[in-house]
């Protein structure tokens, strides 16, 4: 089957900044796909090449099979919602939703419904005649996706949709984004700084990193099985510890006075391991993943606390304490954490 | 399409400014003669003349007229600042009433200066509203020569140019960050130093640009020292009138309006250095 | 600060008080009176000044709000390009220069052309309005430039991938949202217009007298009632104009 979306070796470059350099990867039909990465890791400009804002200048963007190589913006079937939402200040709710449906020439009484239609659909009801200035935040945003729906795009781009909304009202409106998502069947790519809201949403996520895509994969392969040490920093904090391989599939670490044993044999090369904070154990060792430390300091998280245990070798261990397992050990107690095989994940480059 | 609209203005201004300014160069290295227009270019086979800026360099009258315009445009810029300084602040200051103010202080420039210089010039003659309230309230039996005076020209410049010089100060004014001076208290300085030490060198920048503001077009004014300035103010725009328009001396007043400029592009280029800073 | 606004007030307001005064000596009261208006009223070479100010005035406005319109755009949204440097100089010239320099350059400039081409045949209306609109043009292209300037660029790219070709997006997007700053290059280069007398009297023959023009040599002799009746009436036209724009403004916010 032909993929909604099919990048292959997008490459980009401001001057001496290259902005992508050789992003390949598919989107299928109704799929949604997160776009994860810090500032400068080129998601952004990926989102504009994909829309027609940016040329790029080798490689290939093609939609439903067709190359969308020198199709202008206004002649692509595709939206985007961007993330100033830059809703038209002098045109009210009705009218900005309007907007695109009249670039198509559609007949007025199809326009009508359609833009009441997208209204129902995003709760909008009593808002059809004001400016985006009198809406609040999470009005505007919905305005946004409405009047990017409307038109009914093979691909809908969304560049940060949550990035302006408040804490409160971010993770409701990510599982409406969600609901939306699923009820239109568009393929929606999202770009986000924000991890979490990568995770939550998308039925995959591509991790960037100056301009590369180091990562692809479903949210909790990406966030179980990091492949490198900025994709295992990046998702939930994990701790990264380097050694060399004993030759026996393990790694030596000196610096946390331990043997890391992964559960399939370390492969060829790799010289470091990511460990999450929360599949580390306090506690008696349980197999021989184990090490001794001393509680540095303890900070409480509400469901969990965050300890930090200086190990024998020195390394410094972000461990994750759940609550249900009582009250986390004082500042200066020695303890014993251990893992299991499989939460040593080997990190390529 | 593109490369079109580039072109209208590009045409425009390449005649109605850059064509313009270079004749008035090729002007003040001309020779004067009898007939329409007085003078005859350097192709028209007198060659080169080079007495024009000779002349501005040598004789005492327009080097004075050069030095005292500067001085004059100085002063003026000066007290302009001095109003200027604490209205800008108080009206950033001013909460809700800010838009107001603003538009109070800028409203004169719309109403024209010649009507303002008009309201002076009727405030301060011999017969004038001021010197009639002096006389009625018995401190003067003569009236005091207040009317074509250094001081009337002053006041007048001044009262034309504060708009021009609050602007500035009163944008720079609303971007403080009004904790800054908070925090400056907070750790022990008194309100004058907090000010004197935290919000005047974040003004710094836009006062310079004030002052410039107000500097380069006062340095070629004509209608106010000719209004309500005395005879012998010999600044640069009345000297450039003089000679153009009574001497007819086209090749001189254009080479005051190359010394003028000359003068004036170190100060326009700093102005436009601070603009593209803030 | 109080005081600064009474410097900048007090003039104008006495201004328009003594000008409902019977005295023929300026700025004493007679007895009010309206003499001074009716006296304005049949000053035919005054009337026609304050006409031919108000066609000078309007043209080179409009002419000024379409170059300068140009220029901010070319300025704003088009990038780096050749001549950039050089067209954001010679735009920002005429704000910078001194008016004696600028309205001397334009003279020579008219006066050579003339010379070479026959056209403008002597110096008049049209010079002047050349004039004011090389000045208004300066000024309509900062306000246009920097209104451009700010984020509206989202706007017109969203209108884009909306399905609006950069043509459509132009005129229901950018044009709509810069409204507002072309009247105010207009209205701003209108009032230069009305308020030069320096441009003018370089630029004018005898044939091309402004009302300003007018003014200034009527108050070289002196202040006169008459004066001040002309200023109140200026004073009120400023104001209603004004007026209306803040209407126009508010209306569209």
């Amino acid at each position: 089957m032909t993929p909604r979306l099919s990048l292959r070796g997008v490459t980009r470059h401001f001057g001496t900044v290259t902005a992508l350099d050789g992003v390949s990867l598919d989107v299928a039909a109704g799929e949604f796909l997160a776009l994860l990465g810090g500032s400068g890791s080129g998601k952004s400009t990926l989102l504009r090449v994909v829309a027609g804002f940016e040329a790029a200048d080798s490689g290939s963007v093609h939609l439903d099979g067709a190359d969308l190589a020198g199709v202008p913006p206004h002649r692509r079937p595709v939206n985007m919602m961007f993330q100033s939402y830059a809703l038209f200040p002098h045109m009210n709710v009705t009218a900005n939703i309007a907007y695109g449906l009249k670039r198509e020439g559609r007949p007025r009484a199809e326009i009508a419904e359609r833009v009441a239609q997208a209204i129902a659909m995003l709760r909008l009801e009593g808002m059809e005649s004001r400016r985006p200035d009198a809406l609040s935040g999470g009005q505007r945003q919905r305005v946004a996706l409405a009047r990017a729906l409307v038109k009914r795009p093979r691909l809908l781009l969304l560049d940060e949709p949550l990035g302006a909304l408040d804490a409160n009202l971010r993770e409701r409106t990510g599982f409406e984004l969600r609901a939306i998502q699923r009820e239109s069947g568009a393929a929606f790519v999202m770009v986000t700084h924000d991890q979490s809201e990568a995770l939550a949403l998308a039925d995959r996520v591509a991790v960037m990193d100056r301009g590369r895509l180091v990562q692809l994969g479903a949210p909790r392969e990406v966030y179980d099985r990091p492949a490198t040490r900025f994709v295992a920093e990046f998702l939930g904090a994990a701790n990264v510890l380097e050694g060399r391989s004993t030759g026996g599939g393990a790694l030596e670490c000196p610096a946390a006075a331990c043997i890391l044993r992964p559960a399939a044999p370390l492969p060829e090369g790799a010289t470091a391991i990511a460990l999450r904070p929360e599949r580390i154990r306090l506690g008696p060792a349980i197999g021989d993943n184990t090490a001794a430390g001393t509680v540095e300091e303890a900070a409480f998280r509400g469901e969990s606390s965050l300890l930090l245990v200086r190990l024998a070798g020195g390394a410094l261990l972000r461990v994750s304490h759940a609550e249900e397992d009582g009250a986390p050990p004082e500042r200066g107690t020695p303890v014993r954490v251990s893992w299991d095989a499989d939460a040593v994940v080997p990190l390529l480059g | 399409m593109r490369f079109a609209l580039r072109l209208i203005p590009g045409f425009w201004l390449a005649l109605l400014v850059a064509a313009p300014l270079a004749l008035v160069g090729l002007m003040a290295l001309s020779w004067q003669a009898e007939g329409v227009p007085p003078y005859a270019p350097p192709w028209a086979g007198a060659g080169i003349n080079p007495d024009n800026l000779r002349l501005l360099a040598e004789d005492p009258y327009y080097r004075d007229a050069l030095l005292q315009s500067l001085a004059v445009a100085g002063a003026t810029a000066a007290l302009c600042l001095l109003l200027a300084v604490p209205m800008g602040i108080a009206i950033a200051r001013a909460g809700r009433w800010r838009e107001v103010l603003l538009a109070t202080v800028l409203l004169p420039f719309w109403t024209g200066f010649l009507i303002r210089i008009g309201a002076w010039i009727g405030l301060l003659r011999d017969e004038g509203w001021i010197n009639s309230l002096l006389r009625a309230l018995g401190w003067t039996d003569q009236p005091l020569p207040l009317l074509y005076t250094d001081g009337a020209m002053l006041l007048g410049m001044v009262h034309a140019y504060l708009p021009f010089a609050v602007l500035p100060v009163f944008a720079a004014a609303t971007r403080l960050d009004p904790l800054l001076e908070q925090a400056a208290e907070d750790l022990g300085a008194t309100p004058r130093r907090a000010f004197l030490s935290i919000t005047l060198p974040q003004l710094l920048p836009s006062l310079a640009a004030a002052f410039l503001l107000v500097f380069i077009p006062a340095a070629g004014e004509y209608v106010i020292p000719e209004l309500l300035g005395p005879p012998d103010a010999t600044l640069v725009g009345r000297v450039l009138f003089q000679e153009f328009f009574q001497s007819r001396d086209w090749p001189v007043a254009s080479a005051l309006a190359v010394a003028l400029l000359a003068l004036l592009i170190g100060p326009i280029i700093l102005f436009q250095r601070l603009g593209r800073a803030a | 600060m109080w005081a600064g606004i009474g410097f900048l007030w007090l003039p104008v307001i006495l201004l328009v008080g003594y000008a409902f005064s019977a005295d023929p000596v300026p700025f004493h009261w007679g007895g009010f009176s309206l003499r001074w208006f009716a006296a304005l009223a049949a000053n035919e070479r005054l009337l026609e000044a304050a006409w031919l100010s108000l066609r000078v005035a309007a043209g080179s406005a409009t002419l000024a709000m379409l170059l300068g319109g140009a220029t901010g755009w070319v300025l704003a949204r088009h990038g780096p390009f050749a001549g950039r440097a050089l067209l954001g100089g010679l735009a920002g010239a005429p704000l910078v220069l001194p008016e004696v320099v600028t309205g001397l350059s334009l003279l020579l400039f008219f006066v050579t052309l003339e010379g070479a081409t026959g056209w403008p045949a002597g110096r008049g209306a049209l010079t002047v309005l050349l004039a004011h609109a090389t000045l208004g043009t300066a000024y309509a292209a900062v306000v246009i430039q920097s209104r451009l300037a700010s984020r509206d660029r989202d706007l017109e790219e969203a209108a884009q991938d909306l399905g609006a070709s950069p043509a459509t997006a132009f005129v229901t997007i950018t044009l709509p949202l810069m409204a507002p700053a072309l009247a105010a290059g207009w209205l701003l280069a209108f009032t230069l217009s009305l308020d030069d007398v320096v441009l003018a009297s370089f630029t004018s023959g005898p044939a091309g007298t402004t009302l300003p023009v007018a003014l200034f040599s009527m108050l070289r002799l002196g202040m006169t009632p008459e004066v001040n009746a002309l200023a109140t009436l200026l004073l009120l036209a400023a104001g209603l104009a004004l007026a209306l724009l803040g209407l126009l403004l508010r209306r569209r916010a």
